[in-house]
């Protein structure tokens, strides 16, 4: 038996209207709440338009009809259960303070709450760096193999490069550092990404990233020492270093959140939903990277590149021990007053 | 609860109401070519972006060098973010080909998943063309890529179908068969609601058909009424009414329980 499509259609037209009308002004303003007496006429218009639909599917296969009312109860019911509407902490920090919150709380905060993956990325890296310091130790001309064609100005000895650009007293770096730097956070935050990425390797990839992160540094650390330029390499890598390099070490930290997701040890929750889990913290350490990496490519572009006479080696090392030192604080216990959520290494 | 069909690529979404409904997956290659759309339109918003910042050149060819150098490298990451978020769930692209990102448990989007299934297009797109995130979509069952499995999305079709109009069916012409209600009584027992659907779409949708096919199409329909809902009266043996009148009429019965306003 089929219904009287055309007076069901008609007599149940007016509240599917107003369901769509409200569902169009929720979804325009997405921090809209309704009063109390409006989200009971919303539930109930939702209800209304759930049974309409069980009685098109039980008595009529209209097709057209029975998307558009699946259209409605799908957009309704996202709506009602909607996560982002529950009530938070950060409900009662005002708007504009949020970002603020964000980066002094929830940033460090999540940071400490995977402690065990920034280890891990600290471990692989420094294996990196012992593989690239052994192989440039055993044999010279490693160096032209670990070290990637954008660093072909590290191919020749350090000692010449010091003199070279010790003597042009910054005027090597005299145009082009707004253009230099900019070109670096670009860089840097793209490899970011991808380290953390990689992650759905099963943390394979992000382990290749990082090592081989590590193998340049230890090449061209090596490079340096034992051409007498220790000093100059300090000054010349600490002052953007102390923060680019924590931060990839971050996004490796992220990346390996992401493959203890996929792989799952240990956990009995399904995949799907150790994924939803570790979403919010992953989008919040690539933010963290993002900014940091942002400022260290100011530093670099504008205060790394300048050298003795302008620069005191002293100043410049001092001033990326502090910044190392700062930033470690930070992430080490800044929100700690927070009672938010218990900290889980 | 949401789980994906086994006949087709649809999202079943079983509701505490006792609802049961399905939510279209888009398949691998339409999402490919609203990618495509959106690849056009980033490619044009780059080109923009040398128009935008020549204001800047007052303050410098460095700085002014500096900005269009970073938009270029954010400007392709931020779109499919922003455009996401802003349009709750749909790019130029997505809109265009008719899909959004909504959530896999049919919940809103949050910005986190957002977020995450754009940035992890890094690996869907390796080792290039989304070769490694199109294998994904094709042997996944909810057709999700790599970011769409870590950010527990979908990208569904999103047709908004209009409730159809079926007062223009009859447009206003007297429905001979309403004066025979036995027969009126065996069409609404017999007809299967599935054959009903099947020629009220057909009549909806006459006009797109081409001459002979729709000739054939309702000549099927009619024939196949004749046989259902037999004995017909004399007055409708065979030749009495056109094929596509006989439908038209059995729709009406079946569809619409009062009689036209005209003649009725």
């Amino acid at each position: 038996m089929i219904i009287d499509l055309e007076r069901f259609a008609a007599t149940e037209r007016v509240y599917w209207t107003e369901l769509e009308e409200t569902l169009d002004r929720l979804e325009r303003d997405g921090g809209a709440r309704l009063e109390l007496a409006q989200a009971e006429r919303f539930y109930y218009l939702y209800q209304r338009a759930c049974a309409d639909l069980s009685r098109l599917a039980t008595f009529s296969a209209e097709p057209e009809l029975r998307r558009h009312l699946e259209s409605l109860v799908a957009r309704a019911y996202g709506e009602l259960h909607d996560p982002s509407r529950e009530p938070t902490t950060n409900d009662s920090v005002a708007g504009w303070r949020r970002p603020w919150r964000w980066l002094t709380h929830t940033f460090p905060q999540t940071f400490r709450r995977h402690a065990r993956a920034f280890l891990l990325a600290v471990l692989v890296t420094l294996a990196g760096v012992g593989f690239g310091s052994l192989g440039l130790l055993i044999d010279e001309e490693a160096k032209d193999v670990f070290l990637p064609s954008q660093f072909s100005h590290l191919s020749g000895r350090p000692s010449d490069r010091v003199r070279r650009e010790e003597a042009e007293r910054g005027g090597h770096m005299r145009d082009g550092k707004a253009t230099f730097s900019s070109s670096l956070m670009a860089n840097n935050i793209r490899v970011s990404i991808l380290t953390m990425s990689l992650g759905l390797t099963w943390g394979v990839g992000t382990v290749v990233e990082l090592f081989y992160n590590g193998v340049i540094l230890g090449a061209v650390g090596t490079d340096y020492i034992r051409d007498g330029q220790g000093i100059f390499l300090l000054g010349w890598l600490l002052p953007h270093g102390s923060v680019e390099i924590p931060s990839i070490l971050l996004a490796g930290q992220a990346g390996f959140v992401l493959a203890a997701a996929l792989i799952g040890w240990g956990r009995r929750e399904r995949l799907r939903e150790r994924f939803r889990a570790v979403a919010p913290d992953l989008t919040t350490l690539l933010g963290g990277v993002a900014l940091l990496l942002v400022w260290a490519g100011l530093i670099e572009a504008f205060f790394s590149q300048y050298h003795e006479p302008v620069l005191p080696y002293s100043l410049k090392i001092a001033f990326g021990v502090l910044q190392l030192a700062g930033l470690a604080a930070f992430l080490g216990f800044s929100g700690r007053t927070d009672a938010l959520r218990p900290a889980r290494t | 609860m949401a789980v994906p069909s086994e006949k087709s690529r649809a999202l079943l979404f079983r509701l505490p109401e006792g609802v049961t409904f399905a939510l279209q997956l888009a398949g691998p290659v339409t999402r490919f070519l609203a990618w495509v759309v959106d690849l056009l339109a980033t490619m044009v918003a780059l080109q923009l972006i040398g128009y935008f910042v020549l204001p800047l050149l007052v303050l410098g060819e460095d700085f002014a060098t500096a900005v269009r150098v970073f938009l270029f490298f954010a400007v392709p990451i931020v779109y499919g973010i922003a455009f996401e978020w802003l349009w709750r769930g749909q790019t130029p692209g997505k809109r265009a080909l008719r899909l959004r990102v909504v959530d896999a448990g049919g919940l809103r989007l949050r910005f986190h998943q957002v977020f995450l299934r754009n940035i992890l297009r890094a690996v869907d797109l390796l080792p290039g063309f989304y070769l490694l995130g199109g294998a994904c979509c094709a042997l996944n069952r909810r057709a999700q890529r790599l970011g769409d499995l870590a950010a527990d999305t979908v990208v569904v079709r999103t047709a908004r179908p209009a409730v159809p109009d079926l007062a223009q069916l009859m447009a206003g012409k007297y429905n001979s068969l309403r004066a025979h209600p036995a027969l009126a009584a065996r069409l609404r027992n017999r007809i299967p609601p599935t054959e009903a659907s099947l020629a009220l779409q057909a009549l909806l949708r006459r006009e797109t058909l081409d001459a002979q096919a729709r000739v054939h199409l309702f000549a099927t329909l009619a024939a196949r009424f004749r046989i259902v809902a037999a004995p017909w009266p004399e007055e409708f043996a065979d030749g009495a009414l056109a094929d596509e009148q006989l439908v038209r009429n059995c729709v009406d019965v079946l569809f619409r329980a009062r009689a036209a306003a005209a003649g009725g």
